[in-house]
């Protein structure tokens, strides 16, 4: 691990040594800057653009600006798996030349959550102060508590951010008021807890006001952007679980007294594959879409209903249909019930769903999918038994 | 968007209010506006139980159960009897990714 080389007479020097009541840039050279980060062990990254000298030591400097990296991070995480390990280092951080009255903004560490934060600062200066949330968003993370007051609290007093500034204003994103208690943060670390606006770009017309959010900055919106973007979250699992769905339905089509015969299993089995693949659609995609004009406030409803409203017509007005009334019957009862189970998995998803009301959903619609699973397998069965002229 | 009628559990208790407006911050819904220098609610079937307003009222005016939402959590927690709980979060790596 190197040392930091840096002429005596520099100022950076000067501001490395400390005893200045400004924190200063250390420096924009970029070797000086590698050598910094790595007396920190921090992997070099390309969003950080600098390193400051502060009370609480050396802080990176992160930039405002987005790389095809964070672009592309972004576009991972809202499609995979890939989100659960996008995560930076919890602790502190500088935009621009903050000093001891600039302002500390706190985020999550998941990766976007502080992409997003930072992009927002663009010509701003401040603190960002980052906990530790296991890679997670702030409003989940604070509805698990681990963006919480015991968090943040062990923040403040490990980084001694008290000896960082001389205000005592800590700005948190709305949404951590679920799992932080302004309150009990004053009384463990002395600091003010001020909740700004929920979403990050409208920090600067807040802190222009002088700390005041607007009610439109107060309240969370749920549009087709917002929703859209989280249903390849909700297709790519169901379809992950397709191809087992799919096998039961051609062993049940190839199913013959003799035997699996694999041609009766695709000729006899590729109408319900195409519909049970709608029936997917349906509840993770288009349910989200269209949630606002879907009828009921029950999920499971508009699931159901987006899911009759396109399994119907192409049982009995396309060839996926009319193979037998038994079938034809068993995929309407079937197909729309997947539908509703998957639209109902969304509300985890959503801004305004509750607890209380996925659980009375739950309540009644569980024993609702099973018993449809069993009719379907019934008439299924009934249809089997026909065609081998045993009933 | 609303959802369900008369299920979120909110419960307010306007003997207690001291008219500080932690509430009205908090709330990502606009539940609570100030009148008279007391918090009312506005359309209980707006609020989603985040529990913001409750953890945030140093007088205890509020009460709201609150948890997490998913569905596949809760029906998890139906079939063993414990709390519903994501497979996020915990542990980071190896999480399902639900909310």
């Amino acid at each position: 691990m190197k040392k930091l080389e840096l002429q005596p007479s520099s100022p950076e020097t000067q501001a490395f040594r400390g005893g200045q009541k400004h924190a200063g840039v250390l420096s924009q050279n970029p070797k000086a800057v590698m050598n910094a980060l790595s007396s920190f062990s921090h992997q070099q990254q390309p969003w950080i653009s600098g390193v400051l000298n502060t009370a609480c030591g050396l802080v990176p400097v992160v930039s405002t600006e987005w790389s095809s990296a964070e672009r592309r991070g972004r576009l991972r995480s809202r499609i995979s798996a890939f989100r659960d390990r996008y995560a930076v280092r919890p602790g502190l951080y500088a935009v621009g030349a903050p000093d001891s009255s600039s302002d500390i903004f706190v985020s999550a560490n998941y990766k976007l959550s502080f992409d997003i934060l930072r992009r927002s600062l663009a010509g701003m200066t401040g603190w960002i102060l980052v906990l530790d949330t296991k890679g997670i968003n702030v409003w989940c993370a604070a509805g698990k508590g681990t963006f919480g007051t015991a968090e943040l609290a062990k923040r403040v007093l490990g980084l001694n951010i008290a000896g960082l500034v001389t205000h005592s204003r800590l700005i948190l994103p709305q949404l951590g008021a679920t799992g932080v208690n302004a309150a009990e943060v004053r009384k463990k670390t002395g600091f003010t807890v001020r909740f700004g606006p929920v979403n990050a770009k409208d920090i600067p017309a807040y802190v222009r006001a002088g700390y005041r959010a607007t009610p439109a900055m107060r309240t969370i919106r749920f549009t087709l952007a917002d929703r859209l973007v989280l249903t390849p979250m909700e297709v790519n699992p169901a379809l992950r679980r397709f191809p087992l769905a799919a096998l039961v339905i051609l062993a049940i089509f190839g199913l013959q007294p003799s035997g699996i015969i694999f041609k009766n299993a695709w000729t006899g089995g590729w109408p319900f594959l195409v519909l049970c693949l709608t029936g997917l659609l349906a509840g993770t995609l288009v349910t989200p879409a269209f949630l606002p004009v879907i009828p009921f406030r029950s999920f499971a409803l508009k699931g159901l209903a987006a899911g009759a409203a396109v399994i119907a017509p192409l049982v009995l007005m396309t060839p996926l249909g009319g193979a037998s009334p038994l079938l034809d019957a068993a995929a309407i009862v079937l197909f729309p019930l997947v539908a509703s189970y998957l639209a109902l998995q969304f509300t985890g998803s959503t801004t305004f769903t509750t607890i209380s009301g996925v659980k009375k959903e739950l309540k009644f619609w569980l024993p609702v999918y099973i018993a449809g699973i069993a009719v379907s397998l019934v008439l299924i069965i009934i249809h089997k038994l026909e065609s081998w002229g045993l009933a | 968007m609303k959802y369900l009628k008369n299920v979120a559990t909110l419960a307010y208790d306007p003997g207690r209010c001291t008219g500080c407006g932690r509430c009205t911050e908090v709330c990502p819904h606009a539940v609570f506006e100030m009148q008279y220098g007391k918090a009312h609610i506005t359309d209980k079937d707006l609020c989603m139980e985040c529990g913001a307003c409750a953890l945030n009222c140093e007088f205890g005016a509020i009460t709201v159960g609150s948890g997490v939402g998913c569905a596949s959590a809760i029906i998890r927690s139906m079939l063993t009897g414990g709390e519903p709980t994501c497979g996020c979060g915990g542990n980071a790596g190896t999480s399902t990714g639900c909310c």
